[in-house]
């Protein structure tokens, strides 16, 4: 494997009984990127996320993080990740500067070290003020930030998130989002599961989609989007009069023949680079008045409907992965 | 020796957690201070005028019994932590930390021996008062304490077991009792197992509850049993202690969040 890739798993499979959790799942993290799993509840993303954290044995394929394989290497590769998942796995009856501290001497840091970084997590995390508070008493956002916290104790190299902001208030989400964004400056890798689209679109570098166990589309934001084809040109005439001629004028721009959609002139593009102007030069050409020209790409949200055939974001909303919580 | 010391700087990382809880939600201390005086006065003054005992006070056999009884439930905090921590993610956290695949549970029955520390210390004061009194020397009563610790620290892992396997802190309770209380019950520990009809005094002759019962009785109250009974109480002590330690760090690693 090469050295500058932090996490990399090949033919991934785990069921659960008759329950078929992941199907020959391959992944590839380049040190100092993040990678957004993304897929709906069930789809197996903590079941990856399990495997490549040490809990799960798989039933077949192999990974390794950050060089040490998770079967065979397990308790060295203990010392190379932090973990932090949906569910805040903090000790409410602890303050949080406890919690820290006895994260810190479970990693076995130098004497002295766990309270140390303990006030260091607490003031990056802006939790100082909670820090000898018991942790039943702090917010749902406070609890998350600590349990981030607790994963980032060992400055470990490579970072597991399972869908870090399921359930937080859109501040503390964008907080979160800022503090994650910070640690990859610093050269961490990152694997992230999601169910929500704005945040791979964010924060992933690479984004692996994956729906029923398996991978089913694999790249950046954009590539993905790109997949789909399907960028287009919304244009709004100044009058409706001028449709005729508008379709004409932009009949050589679009790839489909122009349609109305509400008043709306649609289509979809041949070629990205240029079509805005060309398509204004030619209607100023047609003696087309033009009230807006837009052009638009599809969402993330687009895209996962058409690879999957269903929405991302999950009905209940509840975050649980179904058969594996 | 690193991995040794490592195991032991965890477990005791670990004990100190479960014990930062008992004051912080006292729930808890009710179980182990409280329930105890409440079992030792009911039985005293409730059954103590209806069941012979003799050579005995009825409060000088019940204590050794009613001792060992809660002993035995002692290690339930074990098992609701358990339960907790499985149900929270906690254990996922743990499991992911380079740390002894052994220590969370052994922190948690190293906590256990704490609070059944004051349990007993508890309960003798009580008993004391409502007329129990030592009839045995020092030394004796202080293996007895000693052989009630070992044997409360066996149903720790017992609890550890049932904590990792049932679906909810409720049931790893309910589990518990269903399967202790009944033991407890068919044994020595109450009643004279003379008095029982037949089948059940075949159950409660070989029922370890009734072993350790009767060494408690040799080491408190110098009753004739000799030290083979309590010997027999420590090797089921140990037997039941290993036992369910293998069966729990077993179960432990390839824990799963339900």
């Amino acid at each position: 494997m090469a050295a500058d890739v932090a996490i990399e798993a090949e033919g991934l499979c785990k069921s659960y009984g008759d329950v078929r959790a992941l199907e020959q799942v391959d992944l590839q993290v380049p040190a100092g990127t993040v990678l957004g799993l993304l897929g709906p509840n069930g789809a197996g993303k903590t079941t990856a996320v399990r495997i490549l954290t040490t809990l799960l044995p798989p039933d077949g394929g192999s990974a390794r993080v950050a060089g040490l394989d998770v079967t065979r290497q397990a308790q060295e590769l203990r010392t190379k990740i932090g973990l932090a998942g949906q569910y805040a796995a903090v000790d409410e009856n602890l303050t949080g500067a406890e919690n820290l501290e006895m994260v810190g001497r479970l990693y076995h840091l130098p004497k002295g070290e766990p309270a140390a970084r303990a006030v260091e997590l607490l003031e990056r995390f802006d939790l100082s003020d909670a820090a000898d508070r018991l942790v039943r008493t702090y917010s749902g956002g406070m609890r998350r930030r600590l349990d981030l916290a607790a994963a980032l104790v060992a400055r470990p190299p490579v970072l597991f998130l399972d869908e870090p902001t399921t359930g937080l208030d859109p501040r503390s989400r964008i907080a979160l989002w800022e503090t994650i964004e910070g640690r990859v400056a610093q050269g961490t890798t990152v694997l992230l599961t999601t169910q929500y689209l704005d945040e791979a679109d964010r924060l992933a570098d690479r984004i692996s989609v994956i729906d029923r166990g398996r991978v089913i589309a694999e790249g950046s934001s954009d590539e993905l989007k790109d997949q789909l084809g399907g960028e287009r040109l919304d244009v709004t005439l100044e009058s409706e009069a001028d449709t005729e001629a508008a379709i004409a004028a932009l009949e050589p721009v679009a790839s489909e023949r122009p349609a109305l959609h509400d008043g709306v002139l649609r289509m979809p593009i041949r070629q990205r680079k240029g079509a805005i102007a060309e398509a204004v030069r030619r209607l100023h050409e047609a003696g087309v008045g033009i009230d807006d020209v837009a052009m638009t790409r599809p969402t993330l949200d687009d895209v996962f409907l058409t690879l999957t055939g269903h929405a991302a974001e999950a009905e209940d909303g509840d975050g649980a992965e179904e058969g594996e919580r | 020796m690193s991995g040794f010391r490592y195991a032991l700087s965890d477990t005791l990382v670990l004990a100190r957690r479960s014990l930062l809880r008992i004051p912080r939600a006292p729930d808890l201390l009710l179980s182990f201070t409280v329930q105890p005086i409440m079992f030792v006065l009911l039985f005293a003054y409730v059954f103590g005028g209806a069941i012979e005992t003799p050579g005995y006070s009825y409060i000088d056999f019940l204590m050794p019994g009613i001792i060992v009884q809660t002993m035995s439930f002692g290690g339930f905090v074990t098992a609701l932590g358990l339960s907790e921590d499985l149900r929270k993610g906690l254990i996922d956290r743990f499991r992911s930390l380079p740390m002894s695949r052994a220590a969370v549970l052994a922190g948690r029955t190293l906590a256990d021996i704490v609070t059944n520390t004051v349990s007993i210390a508890i309960m003798l004061g009580v008993g004391v008062i409502a007329g129990f009194s030592f009839d045995a020397p020092l030394l004796h009563i202080l293996a007895g304490i000693l052989l009630l610790l070992l044997f409360g620290y066996a149903f720790s892992w017992v609890f550890a077991f049932v904590g990792l396997t049932s679906s909810s802190p409720e049931a790893a309770q309910s589990l518990g009792f269903i399967v202790i209380f009944p033991l407890t019950f068919v044994s020595s520990a109450f009643v004279p197992v003379d008095s029982m009809p037949a089948a059940l005094q075949a159950f409660a002759e070989v029922n370890p509850f009734t072993i350790v019962v009767d060494a408690m009785r040799h080491l408190f109250l110098g009753a004739p049993v000799g030290d083979h009974t309590v010997w027999g109480a420590v090797a089921w002590s140990l037997g039941i202690t290993l036992f369910f330690a293998y069966l729990s760090v077993a179960r432990y690693k390839r824990a799963v969040v339900r």
